[in-house]
């Protein structure tokens, strides 16, 4: 059932009245037309309570019609699910459409939240730091969380497409009103790229509605004229419906694009980054409510906004409207209004002598004029019956009316300006804030800059016109802050507008104070006896409108947010049963089969009794090249590089400058130029780029270059008893022979059809292991080749954790694990090496101090549970400390071994090398353990194995 | 979002550049003391205005230089190549023209 728009004009209006659109707001249909926005067709319908206040759950109308809206927010669903917080009075509207008050229970027309408005006076800006005390803020803090906030997260999914888009131009004009289509035009004909943008559905800003002479002629040929100019010019870029949300240094921007965004299920949003040689605001200005008793009744409204709806929408926003004013701005609209035929009945101006022409053009038209007033407060319940204020004379008036136009003068929409850095000046005849100086390279023009069409007339006798001491004016519609807030904040000797700011949170809504900061800033500087260039600004962030999270992630969502790096041989893996898992950015094998425990013991066992492959291709891996390479690798190193032969490996330890354990691995010579240095597998890129660094910024005179090839080579790793023999198979493969291959050898060769390889004997399962390291193409056929080969020695696979329950077996360490970031060489038991290399290197000197040496570091021990059971790596070693308890390190790793059968583990613990064969409390999950600590290696701890 | 001027490559922004913190720190030998030694560890200067800074163009040449930035203004007042001399404050800005021009 349709409402009738009885408050549309029969004739009138951008609006195409042939073209009817049906939309619901809180369950009931409604109609418009094509041309409204959301705001301009629930005007038309009569709708006058749209939302119930953030904190007082008040009855709020329509305030504004564009950006500065604080009131009309509300849930949208345009096909695309429910947006919250989007201004009625921005969008367009659209078959279809379904709006929602965020607030009111259990309706929007009758919400039970009304009691804490009727109960006011109990609070006050602040009032949860002072009242909700006892016995502590949680008690009440579920409450009022539930209470706060506004509009609801979307459900579901969210079938908007999010993009990103990058472009440059030479000249960036953000509105396309009168100031900005003049400057773009002017820009354009010069010969630069210019990109114009604006928010609203269609260029021309105030023209759209007010029309005035341009170049001696209308401002709508004008218009068309301009327009129609710039459409054929290749040179110029025009978004539509899309808003200039942050401004950051040199000159970057960022565009919301929602011009597509409102297509149902083929909505885009798309988020732009510009970087503009110039920029030029033309961003216009906000006109400011004036402040009295109930200012905030629905049917109080903006009178320039009242203006737009009338000429642009053909809606008049009442039978009986008084105009409220303070400035001779808001005369010219009520005039204006009234020519296009809005019944407007009464003026009422603060200033005492506002100009005679004026007076009689207001006679002329029938309007009552009342001059020197004093505003009292407007009257009703849930909309405008009347306004009362106090004549020149000093006696109470009231005049009926169903709508108040309340001009308090224009502020510059300053707040991109601001955000690029620049400075706003309060100029005394505007009375408002007006841009100063910037650093970057941006120019502000029109009312943005306080040129205001009637500005040589622009006049305000003062700001504040009702008397102060009053609960009921409201500063901030949005957030609820009332002149008495700000007074209670001053009392308080909260004077500076950043604390009051933060205090009464007015100017902290997503509204970003557009229609409160000024109003806020005035009572501070009348109640602290302050100019307002005195009292001064707060600063503006971005972004200068909410901006979707969508937007703002564009397509770095699902798999895209942090794209996972595949093995060349994955589908190999997963034919073959691999269940991946995540480490440092790659997917990788955990372990293969369905039982995750029972895998991981088979895997693991299976290389202590046979053989099994395993897929170490992630390892980084660097080439270091030149006359230096060993000089360079020996400062980097706390291992000794020069003394190791080519054809030869050596593990290695590096440092950061502070002596912390950053990074280990083996590291082969290959010919005496030429080094090949292996990183653990979340590191590879890190260590290359630490490599670079120290050369290019420390040692430039060292002949040496790097070369990162993680991803040229494919490792399949052999380890276990047999691994010698299934290698061994290969037609191509070298001789393996521990007396020609020993132990800590590379070798490289060609295997029969033709793959190139490259071989080294090394073991981080402490078993007889090899790497096999062949190019990344070749990878799913040598993996398959090994495993034939391997089968009839019984080959397996195993994944990462069983690769961990091995060298925990074996007490290596896995940097990163078992190291922290206070971790250094000596706390893992590398004081030998330390103490045996010659010459500087990287964290060598932090090594020497003191604390660094001292016995009462965290040291690396393993530990074996006294009663079975199990613990998890980060439980804590605790040990009594008076009637407390205190930690004395943690669990790094701990494993269910099954060659042992039992839970070894490995951790840091103060003085652990001196503790063995103590017994220790482990605090795990609440529970007490006691465990005694050993040695860190728990299997062939003279390595016989993987010498074999 | 700044645009940086890369001495080998040329202009381009943020995005491909790391930073690496203040530039011309001399790294001592292992003989200092321990006052000296965490002096060059963690003492950094913070001044507000001209600060000498390493950055590194990693999604592009991928070589270390040394930048001039106005901590107020974040105006990049000079690029330069590492082991290039450090700019005196008049000629940073007489640098930023000849590099602009």
């Amino acid at each position: 059932m349709s409402h009738a728009q009885t408050f549309r004009r029969p004739q009138g209006g951008r609006i195409d009245r042939s073209n009817a659109i049906n939309f619901r707001f809180n369950g009931k249909t409604y109609q418009g037309y094509a041309g409204d926005t959301l705001a301009s067709a629930l005007l038309a319908n009569g709708v006058r309570v749209v939302s119930r206040s953030f904190k007082f759950h008040r009855p709020r109308g329509i305030l504004s019609a564009g950006v500065e809206e604080p009131n009309a927010l509300l849930g949208v669903d345009v096909g695309n699910g429910m947006i919250p917080v989007v201004r009625a009075t921005l969008m367009p509207l659209i078959e279809g459409l379904n709006a929602e008050s965020q607030s009111g229970f259990p309706s929007l027309n009758f919400d039970l939240g009304r009691i804490l408005d009727l109960t006011r006076p109990l609070w006050p800006a602040g009032f949860y730091n002072k009242s909700f005390k006892w016995p502590s803020w949680h008690t009440f803090e579920w409450a009022i969380r539930r209470a706060a906030g506004l509009g609801r997260l979307p459900a579901g999914t969210d079938t908007t497409q999010y993009r990103h888009l990058n472009t440059h131009c030479d000249v960036l004009v953000v509105g396309a009103g009168p100031s900005g289509l003049k400057a773009a035009l002017d820009a354009a004909r010069r010969g630069d790229d210019v990109l114009l943008v604006e928010q609203d559905v269609e260029a021309g800003g105030s023209l759209l509605f007010d029309s005035m002479g341009i170049d001696s002629g209308p401002s709508d040929k004008w218009l068309t004229a301009t327009l129609a100019e710039l459409a054929g010019m290749d040179n110029v870029r025009i978004l539509l419906c899309a808003t200039v949300a942050g401004y950051f240094d040199h000159n970057v921007l960022t565009i919301h694009d929602r011009s597509a965004a409102h297509r149902g299920s083929n909505a885009v949003e798309t988020f732009w980054k510009v970087r503009a040689g110039n920029v030029v605001l033309a961003t216009g200005a906000i006109e400011q409510p004036l402040m009295f008793g109930n200012n905030d009744l629905p049917g109080v409204m903006l009178a320039g906004a009242m203006h737009q709806y009338a000429s642009r929408y053909g809606v008049d926003c009442g039978q009986r409207i008084v105009g409220i004013i303070n400035n001779d701005v808001g005369w010219r609209t009520m005039l204006a209004m009234a020519d296009t035929g809005s019944p407007v009945s009464a003026i009422i101006d603060v200033r005492e002598d506002p100009e005679d022409g004026l007076l009689q053009a207001a006679k002329t038209r029938n309007i009552a004029t009342h001059t020197g007033a004093t505003p009292l407060l407007a009257r009703g319940s849930s909309a405008v019956k009347a306004f009362r204020f106090a004549s020149k004379s000093g006696d109470t008036q009231e005049i009926q009316c169903d709508a108040i136009a309340m001009s308090g003068g224009l502020n510059p929409t300053a707040h991109l300006y601001s955000q690029a850095g620049g400075r706003l000046r309060y100029d005394e005849p505007l009375a408002c804030f007006v841009p100063q100086e910037c650093r970057q390279r941006v120019r502000v023009i029109g009312a943005a800059n306080g040129e205001f069409a009637a500005a040589n007339a622009y006049n305000i006798a003062k700001r504040q016109s009702a008397p102060l001491k009053s609960n009921a004016q409201w500063v901030d519609y949005l957030h609820d802050v009332t002149v008495s807030d700000i007074e209670l904040a001053v009392r308080e000797n909260y004077t500076s507008v950043e604390h009051l700011k933060r205090y009464t949170t007015t100017g902290m809504a997503v509204d970003q104070g557009k229609t409160s900061n000024l109003n806020a800033m005035t009572v501070l500087g009348q109640l602290t006896e302050r100019a307002l260039a005195e009292v001064g600004t707060t600063t503006f962030r971005p972004q200068f409108m909410p901006v979707t999270m969508g937007a703002i992630a564009g397509n770095r969502r699902g798999d895209f947010y942090a794209p996972p790096r595949l093995l060349a041989a994955h589908d190999w893996h997963r034919a073959n049963g691999a269940v991946f898992d995540d480490y440092g950015g790659w997917k990788r094998p955990a372990f293969y089969g369905k039982d995750r425990a029972a895998s991981i013991a088979a895997e693991a066992r299976k290389v202590r009794e046979s053989a099994a492959l395993f897929d170490g291709s992630p390892l980084g891996k660097i080439e270091v090249k030149g006359p230096d390479a060993a000089e360079f690798l020996n400062r980097m190193y706390v291992n000794t590089v020069p003394t190791l032969k080519p054809g030869k490996v050596r593990y290695g330890l590096m440092l950061t400058e502070n002596g912390i354990v950053m990074d280990d691995g083996v590291f082969v010579r290959l010919a005496e130029d030429h080094f090949l240095v292996n990183t653990t597998s979340g590191n590879a890129d890190r260590i290359a780029g630490w490599f670079e660094e120290w050369h290019q910024c420390e040692w430039p005179e060292l002949e040496v270059i790097f070369s990162p090839v993680t991803a040229h080579w494919s490792v399949a790793t052999v380890a276990g008893p047999n691994s010698r023999a299934i290698l061994a198979a290969l037609p191509g493969m070298i001789d393996l022979t521990t007396g020609a291959f020993p132990h800590m050898s590379f070798a490289s060769g060609e295997f029969a059809d033709g793959t190139p390889y490259r071989l080294q004997r090394v073991s981080f399962s402490g078993e007889l292991s090899y790497e096999l390291s062949v190019p990344a193409n070749r990878t799913a056929a040598t993996f398959q080749r090994i495993w034939d080969e391997g089968q009839v020695h019984g080959i397996g696979l195993f994944g990462i954790e069983a690769l961990m329950v091995l060298r925990t077996e074996k007490g290596f360490l896995h940097v990163g694990v078992d190291t922290d970031g206070t971790t250094n060489p000596f706390d893992v038991g590398f004081g030998g090496i330390v103490a045996n290399k010659k010459g500087d290197y990287v964290g060598a000197r932090s090594l020497q101090r003191a604390h660094d040496q001292s016995a009462d570091r965290r040291q690396l021990v393993g530990f074996e549970l006294v009663n079975g059971g199990s613990v998890l790596a980060g439980a804590h070693f605790v040990v009594r400390c008076g009637k407390d308890r205190r930690s004395e390190g943690f669990v790094t790793s701990a494993v269910f071994s099954p060659i042992l059968g039992k839970t070894i583990g490995l951790g840091l613990i103060e003085r652990g090398f001196d503790r063995k064969g103590e017994a220790v409390q482990i605090h795990d999950n609440n529970t007490q353990i006691t465990a005694t600590l050993v040695g860190p290696c728990f299997f062939d701890p003279d390595g016989e194995r993987m010498r074999a | 979002m700044l645009q940086i001027p890369c001495p080998y490559c040329g202009t381009r922004d943020e995005a491909e550049f790391h930073f690496g913190g203040e530039a011309h720190i001399t790294r001592p030998g292992p003989e200092v003391s321990d006052e000296e030694w965490s002096d060059y560890l963690f003492n950094r200067e913070n001044p507000k205005g001209t600060h000498f800074e390493r950055w590194c163009h990693n999604f592009g040449c991928g070589q270390w230089f040394n930048v001039a930035r106005d901590t107020v203004t974040h105006e990049i007042d000079a690029v330069y190549r590492m082991g290039e001399r450090k700019p005196t404050p008049e000629n940073v800005l007489t640098e930023n023209k000849r590099r602009l021009a």
